[in-house]
């Protein structure tokens, strides 16, 4: 790194101030439209892929909880998923869904689902047996208990799933960039292919920004949506 | 279907398969680029995390690490690399190697922080040293974490490398690559198929390596852990051992009970 920046300082030694190939502010003020443009296509690609992968998986874990002989086939079906590179899914997608946003977002899905379904179901199991066995002793229906026991006991391994999940998905995104629509991934290839170093550097601080922030976001909901945890009780540390 | 059949057809050509840009030139540079990348990374990984997990810390550091390069897009790096002047094969294997990291180096702390406090005092009882004490008792009790964090690594790296066809790697990932430049859609798809096949037989191979790696007394166990999908975070090692042993110590209690009236 240290060499590329000498290397390209020396080819500007003629202007007066030898700009930082890597960072500058200049190419933030003046592409801000396309900047903006791809973050929130990033964004709001994000969560509308968490929103649906939460939709599923919620449903999945509660059905392989319930009825255990279920939880192999699932849990193997969603590893063998996520074990397709991106690109490849990508790609087998693109023929299909075509290129643009529905194809990057059943394959964002599609990853999402394994690390949730993961996360909830371990959370789970992690039910206390005989806290289980109280709460049917008195009285709880299945649905009840699930409901009311064991999903508030599975709060803090579902909000470090959810956290994990938005991490990935935060970075899967920019694969999307081989179907034309990687949010802040397109900055990045773009700026690679024009060998502009500050659009590589930009695109890829905002993604890390992107993630940092989002988990920050889901660590203190899960915080608030769990305030026996913070006491010490459950001595639950996600 | 109509893609389907192209496909078919791409993966049937034989000139599809021979040459330098060939299928298995290009498979080989795959599988020659993740061995590369899983070696460097375990190279660095399993010493750092054995000795991390050893002197029982750094169980926040891995998660750190690992929650660090998780958010750094594998693109980015790939892109970061390629704009300071490194590419190709050099480039792709440097950042497959950083991403392989945390598995490795969580495996290494988890599995070492996981045997059992009373095994390893008993093997300073018996006299061993501290390297015979890691060689003879230590590791092989955490191999199976050990090998799992490697092998979580190995398919990662074999996923990952795909990507690289997009800063201008060689690998698999190339005819998907190229596929969409010239807009062969059949071309895209059994790039993809090669791809996918690539990393599940890969993953496959690794899991009955495992197996066959994994002294079979530790199979039984490692079959009861997994059925408690993945619980190496909440650190087991701990809790389930002395869950266990009173309820021994009670049935026994009552059997010397019941035993003394009865003599």
């Amino acid at each position: 790194m240290a060499c590329g920046c000498s290397r390209v300082a020396s080819e500007d030694v003629r202007d007066d101030l030898p700009p930082n190939p890597w960072f500058s502010t200049d190419y933030l003020v003046r592409s801000w439209p396309d900047v903006s443009q791809a973050l929130s296509q990033h964004v709001s690609l994000t969560v509308q892929a968490v929103l649906v992968a939460a939709a599923i998986s919620f449903p999945l874990a509660f059905l392989a909880h319930r009825w255990p002989r279920w939880a192999p086939p699932v849990l193997s079906t969603t590893a063998v998923l996520y074990t397709v590179p991106s690109l490849a899914l990508f790609a087998l997608l693109a023929p299909w869904t075509g290129i643009g946003r529905t194809t990057v977002l059943i394959g964002l899905v599609v990853y999402a689902l394994m690390l949730l379904t993961r996360g909830i179901l371990t959370g789970l199991r992690a039910t206390d047996p005989e806290v289980a066995d109280a709460a049917r002793g008195m009285g709880y229906s299945p649905t009840a208990l699930l409901l009311r026991v064991e999903l508030p006991q599975a709060l803090p391994a579902v909000f470090s799933a959810l956290r994990l999940t938005t991490v990935s998905t935060v970075a899967l995104v920019t694969v999307g960039v081989v179907v034309g629509y990687g949010g802040l991934g397109q900055l990045l290839f773009r700026g690679l292919r024009a060998n502009y170093r500050a659009e590589v550097m930009t695109a890829t601080l905002l993604a890390l920004a992107v993630a940092l922030v989002a988990d920050l976001l889901l660590a203190v909901v899960g915080r608030l949506v769990t305030p026996w945890a913070r006491r010490g009780v459950g001595a639950w540390t996600s | 279907m109509d893609v389907l059949t192209e496909a078919f057809r791409w993966l049937n050509d034989p000139l599809n398969w021979t040459g330098p840009s060939g299928v298995l030139a290009l498979g080989w540079a795959h599988v020659w680029i993740s061995v590369a990348a899983t070696a460097l990374a375990a190279a660095v990984g399993l010493p750092a995390g054995i000795w991390l997990g050893r002197r029982g810390r750094g169980q926040t550091l891995g998660v750190a690490v690992s929650n660090t390069t998780r958010a750094l897009p594998t693109l980015a790096l790939l892109a970061l690399l390629a704009a300071s002047g490194t590419f190709g094969s050099t480039a792709t294997i440097l950042a497959c190697a950083v991403f392989a990291l945390p598995p490795m180096l969580s495996g290494a702390v988890d599995g070492l922080n996981a045997v059992d406090p009373q095994v390893r005092d008993a093997a300073r009882g018996a006299g061993l040293s501290s390297a015979g004490r890691l060689w003879r008792v230590e590791m092989p009790l955490a191999l199976p974490v050990i090998a799992a964090g490697v092998r979580t690594a190995a398919v990662q790296v074999v996923a990952t490398v795909p990507l690289a066809a997009l800063v201008g790697g060689h690998s698999l990932g190339t005819v998907v690559v190229t596929g969409f430049g010239t807009q062969r859609y059949g071309q895209v798809v059994a790039g993809a198929l090669l791809v996918a096949a690539l990393c599940l037989a890969i993953e496959g191979l690794l899991a009955l390596a495992q197996r066959a790696l994994t002294p079979r007394g530790l199979r039984a166990r490692d079959r009861d852990k997994s059925s408690h999908s993945k619980p190496s975070d909440d650190s087991p090692s701990g809790r389930r051992p002395p869950a266990r042993r009173p309820r021994v110590r009670v049935r026994r209690l009552h059997d010397s009970q019941t035993e003394v009236p009865a003599g």
